[in-house]
């Protein structure tokens, strides 16, 4: 292709591009917001009920919040496993998505699709194929401010 | 006289024209609560068809579609001199296993969702070029064995776009002989592969509309034929917004007068059903196809069809590695 030519169907792209930004119909923000707000509100107030409950009980704050991480956990894999999650998170989006359910989802999901292809190759190999990147970098930047800490503390 | 049949750039044109002499359409339980449940041939109660995962029921309904096809013409698998068939799985697994359990010769094509027109293309040549007396051309999709190859795992939570499509679960065959009663196929475009930059993987119909569009145009032109030659023209599975987009393409390419012109994506689901822009996958069009539109060719309320089923020929290692999105588009012109 020539520079006259591929300036051209640049030119067309931009069009192109341009006619489909009018045309396509933006998400509802507001409504996408409000739902994520809600159940990610509703999510983590639960949990904070649960929190609460545990310390009027006599529980250190620490072994509070670890139990209620376990319990959130374990709700989010059983309503991932009767098929609900899923369905909430079409409507909640992010609200459904940031909370530590969000990521036993991500996981439980992986599970149970790639079961189908064995305990190795399928469920050992991939369960991580969406929780993966999170743990990745999550690893990678404790290290960094462990080391951040380690300098700064000597 | 080579290429005689070579009409224009890229059209071909049927001497002797193929007959669908018998068709059937498999489909699965959304796609049987839409505005056409009552018109496939049978509507899956479930999503696994009695196998144990996604792709085995896609086999399945590709294989029992092919057999449905040819029982309803009174004829045996081995009728079939050869299968021509497709699906979005990798590796078209669907249609391969399909293939085996057959044991008919087979030719495995991909164009993702186009693939129906491609095998009903490819067969019509094969039938006119006096290699084969009767075939079948078939194709399938499953909602979630794409999902999960495409996607992601299927019970995860994610929040799907107003542009999202959703894949069909269905499966269409039609059955093509060189003589026989039915629609004929007269002529067909093989469409060129148009990328116009497009990269949004929840957006399928704005990376597909510039092919359809192409290949339209292509074909009247090539045929200098109006659109108004054709009763209806019908793209494969743009949905609401590749359709619209197309719409405007249409304006811009000056096709007068406006087509009768609608979209197999936007016909499957009902808009109440959750499948936000509307329908894609190898099935979408086949089934639309094989069922409701043909049985109107049957009984006489569309006589001249032009079907221009479109293919995003989206991978996601591609995607990954920062590609944007190709489309196809192959038409077949079906008349009475």
């Amino acid at each position: 292709m020539n520079v006259d030519a591929k300036q051209m169907k640049k030119i067309e792209m931009q069009e192109y591009q341009n006619l489909v930004d009018q045309i396509k119909p933006k998400p509802d923000i507001l409504k996408n917001s409000i739902w994520a707000f809600m159940v990610g509100g509703l999510i983590c107030g639960f949990a904070q009920v649960l929190v609460n409950y545990l310390l009027s009980l006599g529980m250190s704050r620490i072994d509070a919040s670890s139990a209620v991480s376990c319990i959130m956990i374990f709700l989010a894999a059983f309503f991932t496993g009767i098929g609900v999650y899923d369905e909430l998170g079409k409507r909640a989006g992010a609200g459904s998505i940031v909370p530590i359910t969000g990521f036993a989802n991500a996981i439980v999901a992986s599970a149970m699709e790639y079961k189908r292809e064995g305990y190795i190759f399928g469920v050992g190999a991939r369960i991580f194929s969406v929780a993966g990147p999170t743990l990745v970098f999550g690893f990678a930047v404790a290290v960094v401010v462990g080391l951040i800490k380690v300098f700064l503390s000597s | 006289m080579p290429g005689f049949k070579k009409k224009g750039s890229q059209t071909v044109v049927f001497e002797k024209a193929p007959v669908i002499t018998s068709w059937a359409s498999i489909v699965g339980p959304k796609e049987g609560e839409g505005p056409w449940g009552q018109e496939f041939d049978s509507v899956l109660g479930d999503y696994m068809f009695g196998e144990d995962s996604w792709e085995k029921a896609e086999k399945k309904m590709l294989r029992e579609a092919v057999k449905l096809s040819l029982d309803k013409r009174n004829l045996q698998v081995d009728d079939a001199e050869i299968i021509l068939a497709g699906d979005l799985l990798n590796q078209t697994v669907s249609s391969n296993y399909a293939a085996r359990e057959l044991a008919r010769p087979f030719l495995g094509l991909y164009g993702a969702c186009s693939t129906m027109a491609e095998a009903l293309l490819v067969g019509s040549m094969l039938i006119d070029g006096n290699f084969f007396s009767r075939l079948v051309s078939a194709t399938c999709s499953h909602h979630y064995a794409a999902s999960r190859q495409y996607r992601f795992p299927t019970e995860q939570g994610t929040q799907p776009t107003p542009s999202t499509q959703w894949t069909a679960t269905a499966a269409g065959a039609v059955v093509l002989e060189w003589a026989g009663v039915g629609p004929r196929i007269t002529a067909g475009t093989i469409g060129k592969v148009i990328d116009m930059g497009q990269s949004d993987a929840a957006d399928m119909g704005s990376a597909m509309a510039p092919a359809a569009a192409d290949t339209l145009k292509t074909h009247l032109n090539d045929l200098e034929r109006l659109p108004d030659y054709y009763d209806l023209i019908v793209t494969g599975d743009l949905a609401r917004v590749g359709m619209a987009i197309a719409e405007q393409l249409f304006i811009r390419d000056g096709l007068l007068p406006k087509p009768n012109y609608s979209d197999c994506g936007v016909l499957l689901y009902d808009e109440k059903q959750d499948v936000d822009a509307g329908g894609c996958g190898c099935g979408c069009s086949a089934a639309m196809l094989c069922g409701p539109l043909l049985k109107k060719m049957q009984k006489g309320e569309i006589n001249k069809m032009l079907l221009v089923a479109t293919g995003a020929l989206m991978s996601p290692t591609m995607a990954f590695q920062g590609e944007s999105i190709p489309g196809i588009a192959h038409a077949i012109a079906i008349e009475n």
